[in-house]
């Protein structure tokens, strides 16, 4: 696919990544095989019907893509830009086998893409359900839960702290991997659902968990507020000034525009030479946004090798062609202060790899000797954030011994109605992962409801004691309406 | 987006003013110590602000604000009753710990004094004895003495200038509680960092515990990106989600202060560069009047 040439693209906060036109579109569908096998369906955490909208862009039918593509995934610009495609629908590609994949994640986004050029958006006829749901947090886990329960009819409002909405999609992602009008459009597109969005909102806060079951009349909620709390190294010097989480950098910067500083009030941290800590996908975010930002040098420090590195493949790749410094197999020792408080430099040791740990990954050790000294004036770490602690502070909900939100396999917390998925229940992870978790969330909420899904046979479940005579299920010898959606 | 409406405005000096938000459910919810992150636009900056007072049956929460940089001072400018926020959100931060202290001493400085207030008249509410002590530059800048008077079992004000009250800091105001009274239970001092670090060095010796609250800058408010982590003791705690309330002797002033100005070139630009946009939009004012009305123009020019 065209992209920005790095040495342009550093420079400012255009997409990297140009996108398909027709042709390039055209070309590429041929690819697929539409093999029997189907692989990539399993490959993908939501289950989209990838060959099949596939199919109909090589019918050149875009509006049938698009309807097959948000039958199962109603944010297509958002994942097809953000997802690691390579460790999911195209990791298993028939094709990929001998060649490239067929490049599933680029068609999507031209689908996508196309659909907000158009104004395409999908609402089908939707049967008021009168039950009243509340999701917590309009990240990508909310967002997707809510998408699903206003299909079913119910009345959405989604709660969000921030003055606008998106969560992690907003704040985190910088606008050359993912625009900030992509996401209006995908939220609009959710408000034509009927989704309501109320920004502003600290639940937890403003009213409990308990509150909206109890007093504000939610039939169910769907807890979906992220893992944002950042991890700080814990070495000296880390509450110097010039060194912070990648969380501040990119919410500075991204959600309050500090990029436009003075236009935006939000202060700017201007680093001349940035070392990013880290090498996952907010580290690459943070390094690229710090280049952009006008950094002379951008280093980024790593313990593991190349390899390990979590970040999405293209991302440190296009890291690579910016100019980034890679130091792979390099750990942090202490922040070096300017004597006025500031950071003024890192002190690192190289590192080679030893036993597997028990992630199986394999181990860092420190080379004895090795100690080395930088300059740099802006010192930036995304290492890893934890669960964010204000749903425990504030509900009964039963949290695991790391602070994540305690559900079990259908994603029920201990509090009758409260679900919850994303971030805050397993840890940080991608965004299509909580999107899976949101709509897996909403499956469970219908079930608890009693909404059942037009599109599967109807199988009596009964309900257990009075609700069965000799067997057969009480619903079955009447007339009553059973709710259907 | 929701208005956040201010109903009533009240300046107290030409840097400080109060400003009541029309939010029923905050209102209910908020508790003394908490804060909310206020944005005055689209444009503007994410700060927090301590909430002062909290009307549940009027549906409003009061704030009093001290203009010292870009953004206060545009609020101070365009925030008129009628005129609303663009974003609110709160009440954020642990409630203040009313714990079943039977003696404790109250002490606001300068500003401190409107989040102090409510913490006074809880531990009040509780059945504490509550010993006052408020602290202001000069007697001109006085506020809310009724207010504290009304909730107070005993009442002391500092000035630093001696105009009104005691001549001195609040940690005068502090000494002299403690050598009246030998059974207070705990301190509460809200204010400037540097005036917290004193009322936490005045206590130690007398091992009195000391709540203080804590005001680095901030940007979410949610325990999202940590810039207003604070060391305590040898933890790193984040004020907003595990604050703002910690125990003053634990806390290192010097590195909060440190880092509070991290950002003053920054500050400094916007100031400049917001002052200068006013110096323009006055002249573009003055332009416009005067082209629009020949008789006035001459009159000017005499």
């Amino acid at each position: 696919m065209r992209e920005q040439d790095p040495q342009a693209r550093a420079k400012n906060f255009e997409e990297v990544a140009c996108g398909y036109d027709l042709k390039d579109a055209l070309r590429e569908s041929d690819r697929c095989m539409l093999c029997p096998d189907e692989p990539c369906i399993a490959g993908c955490p939501v289950g989209i019907n990838i060959p099949g909208f596939i199919e109909k862009i090589g019918e050149k039918n875009f509006r049938a893509a698009y309807d097959i593509l948000t039958d199962t995934n109603l944010l297509p610009s958002i994942c097809g830009r953000v997802c690691p495609q390579e460790t999911q629908c195209e990791g298993v590609c028939t094709v990929g086998e001998s060649l490239e994949p067929v490049a599933i994640g680029r068609l999507e986004r031209f689908i996508g893409d196309t659909a907000i050029k158009e104004g395409w958006v999908n609402i089908p006829y939707i049967e008021p359900a009168r039950f009243k749901v509340g999701v917590v947090g309009s990240g990508p886990a909310g967002m997707a839960c809510a998408a699903d329960m206003a299909k079913a009819g119910c009345d959405v409002t989604v709660y969000e702290a921030f003055h606008q909405p998106g969560g992690v999609l907003r704040y985190g992602i910088p606008d050359f991997r993912l625009p900030n009008e992509v996401i209006d459009a995908e939220i609009n597109n959710l408000r034509k659902l009927g989704v309501k969005f109320e920004c502003n909102t600290l639940v937890g806060r403003l009213f409990t968990i308990e509150q909206m079951i109890d007093e504000m009349g939610f039939h169910s909620v769907f807890v979906g507020v992220g893992a944002g709390y950042p991890t700080m190294l814990g070495i000296p010097g880390d509450s110097l000034n010039g060194v912070l989480s990648a969380n501040e950098l990119l919410t500075r910067c991204n959600l309050m525009r500090a990029k436009e500083f003075p236009n935006f009030d939000t202060p700017l941290p201007l680093g001349h030479r940035v070392a990013v800590v880290g090498a996952g996908n907010t580290a690459m975010d943070a390094m690229r946004v710090s280049l952009r930002l006008g950094a002379d040098k951008v280093y980024c420090i790593y313990r593991r090798s190349r390899k390990e590195a979590p970040a999405r493949a293209e991302e440190v790749h296009h890291a690579e062609q910016e100019g980034i410094e890679f130091h792979w197999l390099t750990n942090p020792v202490a922040v070096l202060d300017d004597g006025k408080g500031s950071a003024r430099g890192m002190r690192c040791i190289r590192m080679e790899l030893g036993e597997p740990d028990d992630s199986g990954r394999r181990r860092p050790v420190p080379v004895a000797g090795s100690e080395f000294d930088f300059e740099t004036d802006l010192i930036v770490y995304a290492i890893g954030t934890n669960a964010n602690p204000i749903m425990g502070q504030t509900s009964k909900l039963k949290l695991n011994k790391w602070g994540y939100i305690g559900t079990d396999e259908n994603l029920a917390t201990s509090v009758a109605g409260v679900f919850a998925g994303g971030d805050i229940v397993t840890g940080a992870a991608t965004v299509i992962e909580a999107m899976g978790a949101g709509r897996k969330a909403a499956r469970s909420m219908k079930a608890y409801l009693g909404i059942r899904d037009s599109k599967l046979p109807y199988i009596s479940q009964g309900v257990d004691g009075a609700g069965r005579l000799f067997g057969i299920d009480v619903r079955e010898r009447n007339f009553a309406r059973i709710r259907v959606a | 987006m929701s208005d956040f409406k201010l109903v009533k405005r009240e300046d107290f000096s030409d840097v400080t003013y109060l400003l009541e938000v029309e939010h029923p459910m905050m209102a209910k919810a908020a508790h003394p110590g908490q804060f909310v992150i206020v944005m005055l636009h689209e444009h503007g900056e994410r700060i927090p602000l301590t909430i002062a007072d909290f009307d549940r049956n009027k549906g409003t929460i009061t704030l009093v604000i001290q203009a010292v940089g870009k953004t206060t001072r545009e609020m101070q400018q365009a925030c008129q009753v009628g005129t609303g926020l663009y974003g609110m959100v709160g009440p954020m931060g642990i409630p203040s710990p009313i714990s079943h202290a039977k003696k404790v001493v109250c002490v606001g400085g300068g500003l401190g004094v409107a989040p102090v207030y409510p913490q006074a008249r809880a531990f009040k509410e509780a059945g504490a004895y509550v010993i006052g002590v408020l602290g202001f530059r000069n007697k001109s800048l006085i506020f809310w003495e009724d207010k504290f008077r009304a909730c107070c079992d005993e009442f002391i004000v500092c000035t630093d200038d001696g105009s009104a009250g005691i001549k001195g800091l609040v940690t005068e105001g502090i000494k002299q509680a403690i050598a009246r009274h030998a059974d207070i239970d705990e301190v509460v001092a809200i204010g400037p960092p540097i005036m917290m670090k004193g009322c936490a060095e005045a206590t130690r010796p007398h091992q009195i515990k000391t709540m203080v609250s804590l005001n680095p800058l901030m940007v979410d408010g949610t325990g999202m990106c940590g810039g207003c982590r604070v060391k305590l003791g040898d933890k790193v705690k984040f004020a907003c989600v595990d604050g703002p309330d910690f125990d003053g002797h634990l806390v290192d002033f010097d590195d909060l202060m440190t880092r509070l100005r991290r950002y003053t070139k920054e500050e400094r630009m916007a100031l400049d560069h917001w002052e200068k946009s006013c110096r323009m939009q006055k002249e573009i004012e003055l332009a416009s009047a005067a082209a629009t009305s020949p008789a006035r123009a001459s009159a000017v020019k005499r």
